[in-house]
């Protein structure tokens, strides 16, 4: 039988605004952390996977050069903020096949100090660009608003709806003494928060931060040589359904309705089995397209799903216990800081936002505009 | 002359045709003489079916919003047109394109309204495709 992999070690770097720091040094900083806690050390690490669009074409060999690593796996795949769920995918199969023990994954983004951060850039657009940029949509949320206008035209989903989403995760933030935004708001505050793309307003949108993060997998009967109880990766699977906006099939339809059912059956395990979820919330919009993508409701129904505050502490269905990429920080490509959320929960480390007894977790990043989708089930030992 | 500070696309090996023909001011797509289907954006394989025997065909110019927002933080260029409409238009042939709908206020534009193609000249060389409502 093929191995199993556990993660073993999570840790954030500095978040928020972390000038001067650089990316390599939140990524080291997060990586050293999170090997230590393992009771690892760089040493150990045998593959290497990082993502970015901005600051290396070659991002795996820049960071392992400037962490003294030499991989035999290495992987900059680049699917925007779910990378890392797919990174887990690819460091479990490599680790089930012998082809490596220890797999480092990291990320890291100083976009808010650098203020790189745009909602599209002037020049000439090539490539399926020349087809979008000419008419001006502000992305990513010009694309989400259009998802988001769909929905209301084919469910009846409204801006409460979206609200709802914002006003739980915030809830999860004020617990949560790492989170960027912690004052509680309501759902007037986000429909009277400025209009970012009708119908977006701004307390829609996930934050602008700095931050990096890492995560360590290992083999399971490694893992429980180590200082932390392992978190298996039960079940991975991850697809993309597009690149621009223009070319989804259905703007309410995402991947997740593949990846969902793809590593629930992988993980052997149902919707009700799962005890705490992080989903991906670069936009209101995204986290209800991915509920109802992966299964936890019906086609349209998202919005009813999410309403009286259900994913709130002390809701029935915890959801971004961190404070989301909402809240608690989102530096571009938030999905490695989902992953380390869970593992947290799954080892009861959580404090005054732990779900009581969390055995079960699911993880589903998207990345792009509504582009990649990549889900990760993990459960305690 | 007002310079023209939005970006522009960049005809290529796929795409020349279809911005010589705009410039024309027609709106031109491809069609898969395999599989029958009707291909945006030009490309050399038809994503359908895989075959290479693609042909451009003029297109009605007439679709619906498939869907739309109206902008209010626009991008570098465009500040000084919010609000303006990015829509998702879908033609008549079966294929989708995001363009501006034009000539209307905002709050007129819904899902499912019937549209029709008008050209831009932006500069000598590039004509945009946008979109109005066709009303009868």
């Amino acid at each position: 039988m093929a191995r199993e992999a556990a993660i073993v070690g999570v840790a954030e770097s500095d978040l928020g605004v972390v000038a001067p720091k650089t990316v390599l040094q939140l990524q080291a900083q997060a990586a050293k952390a999170a090997l230590e806690e393992a009771g690892l050390s760089f040493r150990d690490v045998d593959a290497v996977f990082t993502a970015t669009s901005d600051w290396s074409w070659g991002p795996s060999m820049l960071l392992s050069e400037y962490l003294g690593v030499r991989p035999k796996i290495t992987d900059s795949t680049n699917i925007g903020g779910a990378s890392f769920e797919a990174h887990v995918g690819h460091a479990a199969s490599a680790i089930a096949l012998g082809r490596c023990e220890v797999a480092l994954i990291t990320y890291g983004s100083t976009q808010r100090s650098l203020a790189s951060r745009t909602l599209g850039r002037p020049g000439p657009a090539s490539y399926t660009e020349q087809f979008e940029r000419p008419y001006g949509p502000p992305l990513p949320v010009g694309a989400y608003a259009l998802a988001a206008r769909r929905h209301m035209y084919e469910f009846g989903t409204t801006s409460e709806h979206l609200a709802e989403v914002s006003v739980a995760t915030r809830k999860w933030a004020t617990l949560n003494p790492k989170a960027y935004k912690r004052e509680p708001i309501t759902i007037a505050d986000v429909l009277s928060s400025p209009m970012i793309s009708d119908p977006l307003h701004l307390l829609d949108c996930c934050l602008v931060t700095d931050g990096g993060g890492a995560v360590v997998v290992t083999s399971l009967e490694r893992a429980r040589d180590l200082r932390k109880p392992p978190i298996r990766v039960l079940g991975h699977a991850e697809t993309h359904t597009h690149m621009t906006i223009s070319n989804m099939p259905d703007l309410t339809r995402t991947g997740a309705a593949i990846t969902g059912p793809t590593s629930l059956a992988m993980a052997g395990v149902k919707h009700d089995d799962l005890d705490v979820v992080e989903i991906y919330d670069s936009f209101t919009i995204t986290v209800l397209l991915t509920l109802e993508n992966l299964g936890f409701c019906g086609r349209g129904e998202s919005g009813e799903f999410v309403s009286g505050q259900r994913t709130a502490p002390g809701g029935d269905f915890p959801m971004n216990t961190n404070g989301g990429g909402l809240s608690y920080c989102h530096p571009g490509m938030y999905g490695i800081f989902l992953l380390i959320e869970a593992v947290r929960q799954l080892r009861l480390e959580s404090g005054p936002r732990q779900v009581p007894d969390a055995r079960l977790a699911l993880v589903h990043g998207t990345g792009g505009v509504l582009s990649s989708a990549a889900t990760c089930v993990l459960g305690r030992d | 002359m007002i310079e023209y500070n939005r970006p522009l696309p960049v005809p290529d090996g796929d795409t020349k045709p279809y911005w010589d023909a705009a410039r024309e001011h027609r709106l031109v797509i491809q069609h898969c003489a395999d599989c029958g289907l009707a291909v945006f954006y030009p490309r050399a394989i038809c994503p359908h079916c895989g075959s290479d025997r693609l042909h451009w065909v003029d297109a009605s110019g007439r679709g619906t919003v498939y869907s739309y927002t109206i902008v209010h933080r626009a991008p570098v260029g465009f500040t000084d047109a919010v609000p303006y409409v990015v829509a998702l238009i879908d033609l008549e042939e079966g294929v989708r394109l995001m363009s501006n709908v034009v000539d209307c206020t905002p709050s007129d534009v819904q899902i499912g309204e019937r549209v029709e193609v008008v050209f831009e000249d932006v500069t000598p060389e590039i004509s945009l495709p946008k979109f109005r409502l066709r009303r009868v």
